[in-house]
C-alpha cells in the first residue's frame, strides 16, 4: 500500500464533503479526558544514518538467543536453522506471506504448500494436514471448536500438562459458543488417568493433552486415547512435529486431532512470532476441519496439478455455516518448516530429536548434582524438564544472565505451586560447555 | 420436466415428504438434484435429534454450491439414511428412493397440512422459482 498525503485544501474539501468544519469535529465523540491534550512528545527527527544507529543500540539492549547460550522453551525453542531456508524463502516467488487469491494461477506455492501438508500428516501420524494455520494455540482452539462440532457435546477435559497459555486461547474462542472447561489434574508430572476418568461425562467433547506436555513430561497416549474413546470424547494431541521425528506418532496412538506449533522446524523464534500452527485430522473429520487445504489432481491433459480443495467448508462459501473463521494461513513459515524437513530428511530430523533428548538429561543430570537442586516430577521427560531450585528462581535467573545463560522460564506466573519451579529446555544446539557452565553457575547462584 | 410423484407432499424448498402415520420419510426432490448438480457431500443430523419444520438439519453439497436442507415437518429424527455419506450420488440417481435422507417422527402431524401438493409444486419448478 502507497502513503498518499494530502494537502490542506484536499482536506478542507473532504471536511466541507461530509459537512464538519475541522478534523476535530470528527473527534467531539470521544471524551476530552481520554484525549490527548498537548502534542505527542516525541524527540527531534533524526537522519537516517542517525536512526540506525539509534535502533542498533537499542536492539542490542536485547537478550538474544545469538548471544545467549537459549535454556528457554515453554512453547518456542531455539533449534538450529539451516542456512538454505533464509535464502530460499527470500526469493520473489515465495516472499509474500499470504495465500494467493486466484490461487491455481500458482502452482508453485500451492505445490509448496501440498509438500508442506504432506510431511505434517506423516509425522503427526495422521490422513490429512491443512496449510497450517495462526499457531499452535489458535490450532489447539479450532481443533476444540471442531470437536465440538463433530460430536454434538458441549464439554472439554483439558490437562493440567497443557500449556497454560494455549488453554487461555480456547478460553477466549469457546466463550462465543458457550463451551464448558473442565481440568485433568496431573500425578507425578502427567495426566492421572483415574482422575481423568472421573472428570469425564457424557457431554465431553474432547480430551486434550500435550505430549511432551508443558513441563516436558512424555504422557501416556495411548491409554488416555482409550480413556477419552471409551467415554465417546475425540482425542486431542498437541504435540511439536520436531520432536516426532523420534517420538512415536500421536496419530499411531489414537489421536483424532493432532494439533502443535510448527515453530521448531526451521521457524526462528523471533520473541515470540510469526508462528506456525500446525492441524491434522484423521480421514473422516476432513470436513469439519478449519484452514485451507491444498490437493493434487490432474488437469484435461492429464497432468499433475494443484488446486484448493474442498472449498465449500469455508467462510467465502459456507458463509455464517464455516467450519471457521480462518480463511488463510501462514504460507511462508510453512515453507520455512517444508524447507527444513527436506534438508534433514527423516535420519536428520530423528538425530535432533536424539540430540536434543541426550543433552536434556544430561543437563538435568548435572543440574542435579548442584546441592537443593532436584526435579520436580518423576515421569520421563523429552527435551524439557522442571527443575526445583533452593533460591527463588527469578534471582536465579538474573544471577545467569551475567554469564550469557539464559537458565530457563520461571514457572510461578503460570501456577503458584510452582514458584520455586524452573522450565529448562534443552535443544541440539546447546554445547556440553554451555550446560556445564550452567551447573556452575547454577552451583554459585544457589549457594 | 422433472418427476413429482403425485403421492409426496413438498416445501417450498425443494424438499419432498412421505407420510406414513406419524412418520415421514424426507429427501430432496428432482428438481431440486438437477439445479444443484452432482452431489459430492450430504450432511445429516444423528437418529435421536431434534428438527424443527421449515428450519435447517443439514447440508447438501455438490461440485456447485452448498445449500442448507429444510424441515419439512417438527420431530424426532429415527433413522437416517447411512449409505449417503459413502455414496452422495445417491441424491442425484434416485432423489425419490435410495436418496432419502432422513425418517421424522412427527411432533405434529398437522405439520403436513402446511406442506404443497405435488401439482402445487410442480407449478412453483415451472415458474422458475429455486
Amino acid at each position: 500500500m502507497r502513503y498518499i498525503s494530502n494537502t490542506p485544501a484536499q482536506q478542507k474539501e473532504m471536511l466541507a464533503a461530509i459537512g464538519a468544519s475541522s478534523i476535530e469535529d470528527l473527534l467531539v465523540r470521544i471524551p476530552t479526558k481520554a484525549r490527548l491534550s498537548r502534542p505527542l512528545n516525541l524527540p527531534r527527527a533524526m537522519a537516517e544514518t542517525e536512526l540506525v544507529r539509534h535502533l542498533q543500540r537499542m536492539a542490542g539492549l536485547n537478550a538474544g538467543a545469538d548471544e545467549y547460550a537459549c535454556f528457554l522453551g515453554a512453547g518456542s525453542y531455539d533449534h538450529a536453522i539451516p542456512s538454505p531456508i533464509n535464502h530460499l524463502i527470500s526469493r520473489g516467488e515465495f516472499f509474500t506471506a499470504y495465500t494467493p487469491y486466484q490461487p491455481e494461477a500458482s502452482q508453485g506455492t500451492l505445490r509448496s504448500i501440498f509438500e508442506y501438508q504432506t510431511m505434517m500428516a506423516e509425522l503427526c501420524g495422521m490422513d490429512v494436514a491443512n496449510a497450517s494455520i495462526y499457531d499452535g494455540a489458535s490450532s489447539l482452539a479450532e481443533a476444540t471448536l471442531m470437536a465440538h462440532a463433530t460430536t454434538g457435546r458441549d464439554t472439554l477435559v483439558i490437562s493440567r500438562g497443557v500449556n497454560p497459555l494455549y488453554r487461555q486461547v480456547v478460553e477466549t474462542y469457546v466463550e462465543g459458543p458457550g463451551l464448558k472447561i473442565k481440568s485433568a489434574p496431573l500425578g507425578d508430572g502427567v495426566t492421572d488417568p483415574d482422575a481423568l476418568r472421573k472428570t469425564l461425562s457424557p457431554h465431553s467433547a474432547a480430551v486434550v493433552i500435550q505430549y511432551p506436555n508443558f513441563f516436558g513430561c512424555l504422557e501416556e497416549v495411548r491409554a488416555v486415547a482409550d480413556i477419552a474413546h471409551e467415554a465417546g470424547a475425540l482425542l486431542i494431541v498437541v504435540a511439536e512435529p520436531v520432536n516426532l521425528g523420534l517420538l512415536t506418532p500421536p496419530g499411531a496412538c489414537g489421536a483424532d486431532i493432532v494439533v502443535g506449533e510448527g515453530q521448531g522446524l526451521g521457524v526462528p523464534m523471533s520473541f515470540g512470532g510469526p508462528n506456525l500452527g500446525v492441524f491434522a485430522v484423521k480421514q473422516e473429520l476432513v470436513r469439519r476441519m478449519p484452514g485451507r487445504l491444498v490437493g493434487a489432481t490432474v488437469d484435461v491433459d492429464g497432468q499433475r496439478g494443484f488446486v484448493l480443495t474442498l472449498q465449500t467448508r469455508e467462510q467465502h462459501i459456507r458463509r455464517e455455516k464455516a467450519t471457521s473463521n480462518i480463511c488463510t494461513n501462514v504460507a511462508l513459515c510453512a515453507l520455512m518448516a517444508t524447507i527444513y524437513v527436506s534438508i534433514l530428511g527423516k535420519r536428520g530430523l530423528r538425530k535432533v530429536g536424539e540430540l536434543s533428548t541426550a543433552k536434556a538429561h544430561y543437563a538435568a543430570r548435572e543440574l542435579t548434582k548442584v546441592p537443593g537442586v532436584s526435579l520436580r516430577f518423576g515421569a520421563p521427560f523429552f527435551k524439557e524438564f522442571t527443575l526445583k531450585v533452593p533460591k527463588s528462581p527469578e534471582r536465579v535467573i538474573k544471577r545467569l544472565m551475567k554469564d550469557r545463560l539464559l537458565a530457563g522460564v520461571p514457572l510461578k506466573g503460570f501456577d503458584r505451586a510452582y514458584k520455586d519451579c524452573l522450565l529448562v529446555a534443552v535443544t541440539e544446539k546447546r554445547t556440553k560447555e554451555e550446560i556445564d557452565a550452567y551447573a556452575a553457575a547454577l552451583a554459585a547462584a544457589v549457594a | 420436466m422433472a418427476n413429482v410423484p403425485a403421492e409426496l407432499k413438498y416445501t417450498r424448498e425443494h424438499e419432498w415428504a412421505k407420510v406414513d402415520g406419524d412418520r415421514a420419510r424426507i429427501g430432496i426432490t428432482a428438481f431440486a438434484q438437477e439445479q444443484l448438480g452432482d452431489v459430492v457431500f450430504v450432511e445429516l443430523p444423528k437418529v435421536g435429534a431434534k428438527v424443527t419444520a421449515m428450519k435447517t438439519f443439514g447440508v447438501v453439497e455438490s461440485v456447485k454450491a452448498v445449500s442448507d436442507l429444510f424441515a419439512p415437518v417438527s420431530g424426532e429424527v429415527v433413522e437416517v439414511n447411512d449409505a449417503l455419506p459413502k455414496s452422495p450420488e445417491l441424491v442425484n440417481t434416485d432423489p425419490y428412493g435410495k436418496g432419502w435422507m432422513l425418517v421424522i417422527r412427527m411432533a405434529n402431524p398437522k405439520d403436513v397440512d402446511g406442506l404443497l401438493s405435488a401439482a402445487d409444486y410442480q407449478k412453483l419448478t415451472a415458474d422458475g422459482a429455486h
